[in-house]
C-alpha cells in the first residue's frame, strides 16, 4: 500500500514549492496594482494644483500657459460618444449575426480572423487609414465626423467581443423555450435574447467609450488640432482633445516648461475620466454577476 | 400523431432506427428506456426541435393529422405552436409571470390586451398555479419555486393552445411534492391534449400514462398499454429493464 504514497521529505518539498509559486503569483498581482497606484499618485501629486473650476470650464489663453481645457473636454466627449454611436450598432449587429445566425464553416472562420486582426491593428495605422479614407477621400476634412468614424473602427472589435460574450451568456434554454412556443428566430432574439444580454452589452459599451477617450494617434490626423478659437458647432468642425492636448503641450508648444502643471492637470483629468468609466463598468458587471 | 419508419442521425451516429409509433389522441404516452436510448431524441423530432442541432438529419415521416411535418414546405414556426414542449429543467424567461405566459400569445400576433390577460389567467388556472401567483403576476418568474416554475412553463406552453404537449422528464428536477402536483395536472390535462412524456422514472410512467413505449439503443423494443406492459411484458429486454436488471 505504500508504493504510491510520497515520503515525508517529498511532501515537505512539494509544500514549499507550492508556497513559493503562489508567493510569486501574489507578488505579480501586487506589482500590477502597485503600478496603477504609482501612476495615479504621480499624476495627482503633479497635477492637482492645476485643477480648479477655471481649468475645467475655460478655454486656454496666452499660448496655453493660462486658462483651461474646456474645448478639450468637449472634444474628447464628442469623439468618444461619436465612436460608440458608430461602433455599437454595427458591433452588436455583427455579434448577433456571428453568434445566432452564422453556420460553422470557412466563411465564419474568415470573418473571425478579420475581426481578430482588426483588433491587432496599431492605433497609428488606424489614424493613417482615417486620414486617407475619411479626411481626404470622403472629403470630410479634419473633423469630429472623421475622428469618430476612425475611433469607431478601432472600438469595433471591443464591442463585438463583449457583445458576443453577453450573447453567449444567455442560456440556450431560453432560446429553446421561445422557439418551442412558435416564435421565429428574430422574435426570439429581439424579445428574449437581446434584453437578457443588454447589461453585458452595455458594460462593453462603457469600456469601449473609455478606450476611445484615451486614444491619441487615431485622432491626431483626423480630428484634433492644436487650437480652436471656439467650441465646435457642427460635426465637420475640428476640435481639441485631451490626449492630443497633453502631447501638444509637452512637445510642440512654445512654453513647454511653463505649461508643465497644465500638462499634468490635463493628464489627471483624462485618467480620472478613463478610470472612472472603467470603474463604473466593473462595478456594474459585478452587480450583474451577483444578481445571476 | 405518429412516426413512420423514422431514422435520425447526429452526424454519422444513428440515434433512432426505424421508429414507427402511434400517439393516440387525448392519451398519455410514456417513452421509457435507459440513458442514451433515443427517447428524448424522438421527442425533439416531434416538434422539429432537433433542426437546431447542426449536422443532424431525419429520414422517414412524422405525421400530424396525416400530414408529414418533415415536408420541405412545412412552416416550422406554426408547427411548434401546435406542438408544445416542456423541458427537463424549468426555464421561465427572466420576465414577470404574466409576461412569461403571455409571451407565446404575443409572438403569435395576439395584440388585444384584454384578450391576453384573460388567456393568461385561463392558462394559469389550467396549470393549477393561478391561486399561488395571482397576487404576484408582475413579479419576476425567477422568484418562484422549482415546482411553481415548471407549472408556469406548462401554463406558458398551454397558452398558445397546442394540440399536442411534449414533456421531457418534466419532474426530474423537482421534489416529490411538486412532482405529485404535476402528475395530477397531467391527469387532468389529457382530457384536452395529447401528451407524450419522456421519463426515467418507471413508477411515474406507470402512474401517469395510458400507453408506454420502451426504447433501447435507438430501437423501439415494445409498446403497449401501460398496465399490460408493466405486469406482463412480452419481451425479455423489456422485463429486464422494468425489473431493474439494467438501467
Amino acid at each position: 500500500m505504500g508504493h504510491v504514497e510520497p515520503g515525508r521529505a517529498l511532501q515537505r518539498r512539494r509544500k514549499i514549492f507550492q508556497s513559493s509559486v503562489f508567493g510569486l503569483f501574489k507578488v505579480s498581482a501586487v506589482i500590477n496594482g502597485l503600478a496603477l497606484l504609482i501612476i495615479v499618485y504621480f499624476l495627482v501629486a503633479n497635477g492637482w494644483r492645476a485643477i480648479n473650476w477655471t481649468f475645467l470650464t475655460q478655454p486656454p489663453l496666452d499660448s496655453m500657459t493660462k486658462g483651461g481645457i474646456l474645448p478639450c473636454i468637449v472634444g474628447t466627449l464628442c469623439l468618444s460618444l461619436g465612436a460608440i454611436a458608430v461602433a455599437l450598432p454595427i458591433g452588436v449587429a455583427s455579434a448577433i449575426y456571428l453568434h445566432e445566425y452564422a453556420k460553422p464553416g470557412r466563411v465564419l472562420r474568415i470573418i473571425r480572423l478579420g475581426i481578430n486582426n482588426l483588433a491587432g491593428v496599431p492605433s497609428v495605422v488606424f489614424g493613417l487609414f482615417g486620414l486617407a479614407f475619411f479626411v481626404v477621400y470622403m472629403k470630410m476634412g479634419v473633423s469630429i465626423l472623421a475622428g469618430a468614424l476612425t475611433l469607431g473602427a478601432l472600438t469595433l472589435p471591443v464591442i463585438i467581443g463583449s457583445a458576443e460574450e453577453a450573447l453567449r451568456a444567455v442560456p440556450d434554454t431560453y432560446r429553446e423555450a421561445s422557439l418551442g412556443l412558435g416564435a421565429t428566430k428574430w422574435q426570439t432574439i429581439y424579445k428574449v435574447v437581446l434584453p437578457a444580454a443588454l447589461p453585458g452589452i452595455l458594460t462593453g459599451a462603457i469600456l469601449g467609450i473609455s478606450r476611445a477617450a484615451g486614444e491619441t494617434a487615431p485622432i491626431m490626423f483626423t480630428a484634433a488640432v492644436f487650437f480652436t478659437p471656439s467650441l465646435p458647432s457642427s460635426i465637420f468642425d475640428e476640435i481639441m482633445a485631451l490626449p492630443y492636448h497633453i502631447y501638444v503641450l509637452a512637445t510642440a508648444g512654445t512654453e513647454i516648461e511653463a505649461t508643465r502643471p497644465l500638462q499634468y492637470g490635463t493628464a489627471l483629468v483624462l485618467i480620472v475620466l478613463v478610470l472612472g468609466l472603467n470603474l463604473i463598468a466593473i462595478i456594474y458587471r459585478a452587480h450583474l454577476r451577483k444578481k445571476r | 400523431m405518429m412516426s413512420e419508419h423514422l431514422d435520425f442521425f447526429y452526424g454519422d451516429f444513428q440515434a433512432l432506427l426505424d421508429i414507427s409509433l402511434e400517439f393516440y389522441e387525448n392519451e398519455v404516452t410514456a417513452l421509457i428506456g435507459p440513458s442514451g436510448c433515443g427517447k428524448s431524441t424522438l421527442l425533439r423530432c416531434l416538434n422539429r426541435m432537433n433542426d437546431l442541432i447542426p449536422y443532424s438529419r431525419a429520414d422517414g415521416k412524422i405525421l400530424l393529422d396525416n400530414e408529414n411535418i418533415y415536408e420541405p414546405d412545412v412552416d416550422v414556426v406554426t408547427l411548434r405552436r401546435r406542438i408544445g414542449m416542456v423541458f427537463q429543467k424549468p426555464n421561465p424567461f427572466p420576465k414577470s409571470v404574466f409576461d412569461n405566459v403571455g409571451y407565446g400569445l404575443r409572438v403569435n400576433g395576439v395584440k388585444d390586451k384584454a384578450n391576453i390577460a384573460s388567456k393568461v389567467e385561463q392558462s394559469l388556472k389550467r396549470a393549477a398555479l393561478w391561486d399561488e401567483v395571482k397576487d404576484r403576476l408582475y413579479d419576476s418568474a425567477l422568484g418562484l419555486s422549482g415546482g411553481q416554475q415548471q407549472r408556469l412553463c406548462i401554463a406558458r406552453a398551454m397558452a398558445v393552445e397546442p394540440e399536442v404537449l411534449l414533456m421531457d422528464e418534466p419532474c426530474s428536477a423537482l421534489d416529490p411534492i411538486a412532482t405529485q402536483k404535476i402528475e395530477e395536472l397531467i391527469n387532468q390535462l389529457k382530457e384536452n391534449y395529447t401528451i407524450i412524456i419522456v421519463t426515467h422514472n418507471m413508477q411515474q410512467a406507470a402512474r401517469v400514462s395510458d400507453i408506454t413505449a420502451f426504447f433501447y439503443l435507438g430501437k423501439l423494443i415494445e409498446v403497449g398499454e401501460t398496465d399490460a406492459l408493466f405486469t406482463r411484458p412480452k419481451l425479455k429486454e423489456t422485463e429486464d429493464y422494468i425489473t431493474g436488471r439494467f438501467g
